[in-house]
């Protein structure tokens, strides 16, 4: 497995690439419009939509503010339920103390939910290297998986896939990983899906360690909550006998009753649903259902850094429901893997440089990464500004200042001639460099095919690869380059 | 240092803004938000369950508890099922005396095992009428909860309208944290391919919700 977005180029660089996918784009214009527009029809069934959400923002502020607090009462609750809790203060201790569990157990596979934190820390790969498979076990997770590949959406991670293409992977990749694709598949989803089933269920019914991240933890009562559509997560979660569970710390919500806000907010928000399928909830451990070692990582990994800026911070509400992404004009052209991290869109943009700093290019790029049109903001559930923090990172990333980076406060010198900034004008440069881009979108595809590089160095090649074509379309990026270069001018 | 001093110190250091004489508490949270979208009768209520249950492809019975036995016969039969799953703690004469196979539902019991099982009869915990949700909490009618996740057909039986709300804060109210619990709102499904809906990826592919009049 690849699984890792180390070494990506900047975001301009990636864009530029992903834009020039057809048939990405396709997939990706179709599935956040629709989406989106679900989205909508569902918020306005609820008539308080407005009060939840403020309510959502104010626990999640309360929670931060007092992060300590809660994770205290968190462990103390877990501990007394039959769990063990672990702390891993960066990404490598968080994958250490898994594979080191995952060992103890004398086991060398697990089955893992889909989760956010174990992309971001790139745990399937440690676990590689500790000798330990890990089978991702979401259908959209198993198709990228397989296709040795990322995940490119935080809902439906394989959207940049049609189903000719899964049925490919399926056909060439399920045999090497344990029970093969059936005779003759065929690209129906259906089919496409009882190949999943059959593939996984054999995994599910032998699986001894199970591993998840989980949506929300409960610090009055030490419960932990995953929501979910297929089942695999109930699988994960309740037959093997010793579950794992990485959470970041942010995903702590004070009390019981906290639950009736999110579990409103985040179906609807996320697959405009007026619930999901499943939501497991499990504290500690229970007399002979469901695993009976249970352990909780609790993952820092620059939370604290982005807890340290006051400005930031507000990322850390974020619940993951991905409504952000499918409203973002720049995601829907430049597609989920031009982000660089486990986070693509809006969210991706301002939560990555705050985890990892600034340091790279692509970080330093990411706040770009964005035409400052507001959506984002208009339908995140827990209200976080998204263009706030996009501005205050570009000031950061232009002019330097205080910064916290592992826990330690420094100070950022002023990025003269530095990557963001050459980034941002080599993207603004492509797009003046080619004014048939800005003017006329996707009909000029074929003429300006030539133009672009049509391959990505380094490891950015292999995706790069089998993606290609039409342009940037203008009006965003052209919106983008005002807003950004008006921006860097005004300071 | 451990790791967890470690992490508790940069939370601390990180939130130097924060007042120090400031708890939790006095972080407002409004909530004014509504505890119910409209107000119904237990009919009207029951009558939302069922519709938002079937918008969700589980399929709705209604029935007294006279036709009860008859009706879970019926449908195990339609599935075709030749062994059922029974929870410890289910009533006995919800199910037929001659029929499929009764498996129980033991700790003990490997996973291959209950993968071989048809089909299972569960009782809920409550039914969320506002989002088509029916809950479990692993109580006696209910099992442990792989039971109701490895058989291709969950029946679930329903008390209305005791055990039916309006919903999800009135459903949090009624239930214990302390037990496993599991929603449910519909049956398995994925969009992840082309965001086709397919349902039953690796839960039941087929969720019959018996609203069973008292
Ligand atoms: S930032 Fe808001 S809208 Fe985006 S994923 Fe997070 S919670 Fe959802």
């Amino acid at each position: 497995m690849s699984g890792t977005y180390l070494g990506m180029p900047a975001f301009p660089a990636a864009a530029a690439s992903s834009t020039q996918d057809t048939r990405l784009r396709a997939n990706l214009r179709y599935a956040t419009h629709t989406i989106r527009d679900k989205r909508a029809r569902a918020v306005a069934e609820l008539d308080d939509w407005a009060r939840l959400r403020a309510a959502g923002a104010a626990v999640k502020d309360r929670t931060l503010r007092h992060l300590d607090h809660y994770l205290e009462q968190l462990e103390e609750a877990v501990t007394a339920a039959g769990g063990q809790v672990h702390w891993a203060a960066d990404a490598a201790e968080a994958n250490a103390i898994v594979a080191r569990l995952v060992r103890e157990t004398g086991e060398r596979e697990v089955v893992k939910v889909k989760s956010m934190a174990t992309q971001e820390t790139g745990l399937n790969r440690a676990l590689a290297e500790a000798g330990i498979s890990a089978y991702e076990t979401d259908l959209a997770e198993l198709i990228v998986q397989l296709g040795d590949d990322l995940p490119s959406h935080i809902l439906v991670p394989a959207i940049h896939r049609n189903r000719g293409e899964i049925r490919d992977i399926f056909r060439e990749r399920m045999g090497r990983w344990g029970r093969p694709a059936p005779e003759g598949l065929s690209d129906a989803p259906n089919e496409l899906a009882e190949a999943a089933r059959l593939h996984l269920r054999e995994k599910f019914l032998n699986a001894k360690v199970g591993i998840s991240g989980a949506n929300f933890m409960v610090a009055e009562t030490g419960t932990l909550v995953v929501v979910e559509s297929e089942g695999n997560g109930r699988m994960c979660l309740t037959l093997p006998e010793t579950l794992i569970s990485v959470v970041g710390i942010e995903k702590v919500v004070p009390t019981w009753q906290d639950l009736e806000i999110f579990l409103q907010l985040l179906p609807r928000s996320s697959t405009a649903e007026r619930m999901n399928p499943y939501t497991s909830m499990w504290t500690g451990t229970a007399d002979g259902d469901g695993p009976r070692t249970f352990h909780l990582v609790l993952l820092d990994n620059g939370r604290t850094d982005t807890l340290a800026d006051t400005v930031g911070r507000q990322a850390l509400r974020c619940i993951r429901c991905s409504a952000c992404l499918n409203v973002c004009p720049v995601y829907e052209r430049a597609g989920g893997h031009a982000y660089g991290s486990a986070y693509p869109g809006p969210i991706g943009a301002i939560l990555t440089p705050q985890l990892r700093g600034t340091a790279s290019e692509l970080d330093a790029s990411l706040p770009y990464a964005s035409s400052l049109c507001g959506a984002c903001y208009e339908v995140c559930p827990v209200a976080i500004d998204i263009p706030e923090v996009l501005v205050h990172l570009r000031e950061r990333v232009v002019q330097g200042g205080k910064v916290t980076r592992r826990g330690v406060k420094t100070v950022l010198k002023p990025a003269k001639g530095h990557a963001a900034e050459r980034a941002a004008m080599r993207a603004a440069g492509f797009a003046f460099g080619h004014p048939g881009v800005l003017r006329a979108g996707q009909r000029l595809a074929g003429r300006t095919r030539r133009l672009h590089p049509r391959r990505l160095p380094g490891p950015g090649r292999a995706w790069s690869d089998t993606r290609d074509l039409p342009p940037v379309p203008a009006e965003s990026f052209r919106d983008w380059w005002r807003r950004t270069r008006g921006e860097e001018r005004g300071k | 240092m451990s790791s967890r001093d470690v992490v508790l110190a940069r939370v601390r250091r990180a939130l130097a803004d924060v007042p120090r004489d400031e708890g939790p508490e006095d972080v407002p949270v409004p909530r004014d938000y509504l505890r119910a979208h409209g107000s119904r009768t237990a009919e009207e209520r029951v009558a939302l369950l069922a519709e938002n249950l079937a918008e969700y492809r589980a399929l709705v019975h209604h029935t007294a508890a006279d036709g009860l036995t008859a009706l879970v016969t019926r449908l195990l039969d339609e599935h075709g099922a030749r062994s059922v799953l029974v929870p410890s703690g289910l009533d006995p004469t919800w199910l037929p005396s001659s029929g499929p196979t009764r498996v129980d539902d033991r700790a003990a019991s490997t996973t291959s095992r209950l993968d071989t099982v048809d089909s299972v009869v569960t009782g809920c915990a409550v039914a969320i009428a506002e989002t088509g949700t029916i809950v479990l909490d692993g109580s006696p009618d209910q099992g442990r909860r792989r039971i109701s996740l490895i058989p291709d057909h969950h029946i679930c039986v329903v008390r209305v309208p005791d055990q039916v709300v309006d919903s999800v804060p009135q459903a949090l109210e009624r239930l214990d944290p302390t037990r496993p619990l599991t929603w449910v709102s519909g049956p398995s499904a994925t969009s992840d391919i082309e965001l086709d809906r397919v349902e039953g990826v690796h839960g039941p592919r087929k969720l019959e919700v018996v609203l069973l009049s008292e």
